[in-house]
C-alpha cells in the first residue's frame, strides 16, 4: 500500500471538516449559554437542607399520657422570604417499660394524602387519631390502624428537654429516621 | 441514529424542503467575511438576533425566581443573584445582553443606512426595523425598573417625567405608565407585564416580518 492510498482512506473531506468544526464551535457556544441557565433552574433540587433550630414549646410538666394539642410557630427561611409557619403537635409524655420519661410529639399530617388528623373527635373511633378525608385511623401512639388508608405511622417531631424542664420541638420526621 | 430519526420523520412529514426554505440559502460573496473581511459589518443583524435569543432564554429563567412586587422584588433579585447557583451569570447575561443588544442594533442600523440597503424595494423592512428599535428600547426601559433598587426607581422616575412633559397628553401618558398616582406597586407589575409579555410578543412578530421580508427580497447588492 502506497502512502497515497493510506492518506485516501483516512481522508476527511473539506465538507466534513467544516461540518465538524462548525458543529463543534456551535455546540460549545450553545452549551456555554444553556448550562448556567439549567444549573440555575435546578438549584432547588440540589440545595442541601439547612439545619433548623428547635423552638421552645413550654414546660414539660403540663403534658400527660393523653395527647394534648399544641400550636406553635416554626421559623422558616423560604427563598428570599423569612416568616413563621404555624405548626401543630399532639404531645404526650409517659413512662416507658424501663421507667424512663418519654416524649411523643406527633405531627397531625396524615400519611395517606396529607390531610390533618384530630385526636378523639369521631364518635365511632374514640381514643384514636382520625382523618376526616378518607377515614384514616391511628392509635394513641400514632401507629396507623391496618385496613385504613394510611400506610405508615404519623411523623414525630424531634425534641429535646433542657435542665429546667422546657420542651423544645424541631422538624417532624418519619419514624424510621428518628 | 440521529440520521435514522430524521429520516423517519422526513419520510412522513417531508420536512427537508421546509428546512431548505429556512436555512439553506446562498450567501452572496460581498456579504461573506471569508471573501472580504470588511463584510463583517453584515453580521451585526444576525448578532443582534443572537443576543435577543440569549435575552429570551436568560429572561425566562430569571422569572423562575423573580417576583414583581414592591416588598419582595429587590429581595428576590438579591436571592437569585447571590444564593442560587450561577445566579450572577444568568442575571449577568440578561444585564449585559440588554446593553449589547442596543449597541449591535445601532451598528446594524448604521450598516443598513450607509450601504443604502433601505432603498426601494426594501423601505418596508426599514420601517419594521425602526419599530424593532422602539420595541427593544421599550424592553430596556421597562426591564430597568424590575430590580427595584434606587437606580431603577429614579431612572424610571425620570422616564415618567419625560413622558409627562409631552404637550396635551403628558398627564395621560404619566398615568398610563405608572398605573396610578405614584410610581409604586402598580407601576412595577405593569412594567413587568409589558416587559415579559407584551413587548416580547411584539418583538417576535416584528422579527418574523423582518426575516420573511429578507428572504422574499434577498440581500441588497454590493456598493
Amino acid at each position: 500500500m502506497s502512502e497515497n492510498d493510506q492518506q485516501k482512506t483516512n481522508d476527511v473531506s473539506r465538507r466534513q471538516f467544516l461540518n465538524y468544526t462548525l458543529m463543534g464551535v456551535g455546540g460549545f457556544l450553545v452549551a456555554g449559554t444553556i448550562t448556567p441557565m439549567l444549573r440555575f433552574a435546578i438549584d432547588p433540587v440540589l440545595k442541601v437542607d439547612e439545619e433548623t433550630d428547635m423552638v421552645a414549646i413550654g414546660d414539660i410538666s403540663k403534658y400527660g399520657p393523653e395527647p394534648t394539642r399544641e400550636d406553635f410557630q416554626f421559623p422558616v427561611k423560604d427563598g428570599w422570604a423569612e416568616y413563621e409557619l404555624p405548626q401543630t403537635a399532639w404531645i404526650s409524655v409517659f413512662e416507658n417499660d424501663k421507667g424512663e420519661r418519654e416524649v411523643l410529639a406527633l405531627s397531625p399530617i396524615c400519611k395517606h394524602l396529607g390531610c390533618t388528623v384530630q385526636w378523639d373527635t369521631h364518635e365511632d373511633y374514640p381514643e384514636h387519631f382520625y382523618c376526616p378525608c378518607h377515614d384514616g385511623l391511628y392509635t394513641k401512639d400514632g401507629i396507623n390502624v391496618p385496613g385504613t388508608p394510611p400506610t405508615a405511622p404519623l411523623d414525630v417531631y424531634q425534641y429535646k428537654v433542657d435542665d429546667k424542664g422546657t420542651l423544645y420541638l424541631g422538624k417532624a420526621v418519619p419514624r424510621e429516621e428518628l | 441514529m440521529l440520521q435514522k430519526l430524521y429520516d423517519w420523520v422526513d419520510e412522513r412529514l417531508d420536512i427537508t424542503p421546509m428546512w431548505r426554505d429556512i436555512a439553506d440559502h446562498e450567501v452572496p460573496e460581498h456579504v461573506n467575511p471569508a471573501h472580504h473581511f470588511s463584510a463583517f459589518v453584515y453580521c451585526f443583524g444576525g448578532l443582534t438576533f443572537f443576543i435577543v435569543v440569549i435575552q429570551f432564554l436568560s429572561g425566562m429563567f430569571l422569572t423562575m425566581y423573580y417576583v414583581p412586587d414592591i416588598v419582595n422584588a429587590h429581595a428576590s433579585v438579591m436571592y437569585l443573584q447571590n444564593e442560587v447557583a450561577f445566579g450572577a451569570i444568568v442575571r449577568g447575561m440578561h444585564h449585559w445582553g440588554a446593553s449589547v443588544v442596543i449597541v449591535l442594533m445601532f451598528l446594524h442600523t448604521l450598516r443598513v443606512f450607509f450601504t443604502g440597503a433601505y432603498k426601494k424595494p426594501r423601505e418596508l423592512n426599514w420601517v419594521v426595523g425602526v419599530l424593532l428599535f422602539l420595541v427593544i428600547l421599550g424592553l430596556g426601559f421597562t426591564g430597568y425598573l424590575l430590580p427595584w433598587d434606587m437606580k431603577a426607581y429614579f431612572a424610571t422616575s425620570v422616564g415618567v417625567e419625560i413622558a409627562a412633559s409631552i404637550p396635551v397628553i403628558g398627564g395621560l401618558a404619566e398615568d398610563l405608565l405608572t398605573g396610578g398616582t405614584i410610581l409604586g406597586a402598580e407601576t412595577l407589575t405593569r412594567f413587568f407585564a409589558i416587559h415579559v409579555f407584551f413587548l416580547p410578543a411584539a418583538l417576535m412578530a416584528l422579527l418574523a416580518a423582518h426575516f420573511i421580508m429578507i428572504r422574499r427580497q434577498g440581500i441588497s447588492g454590493p456598493l
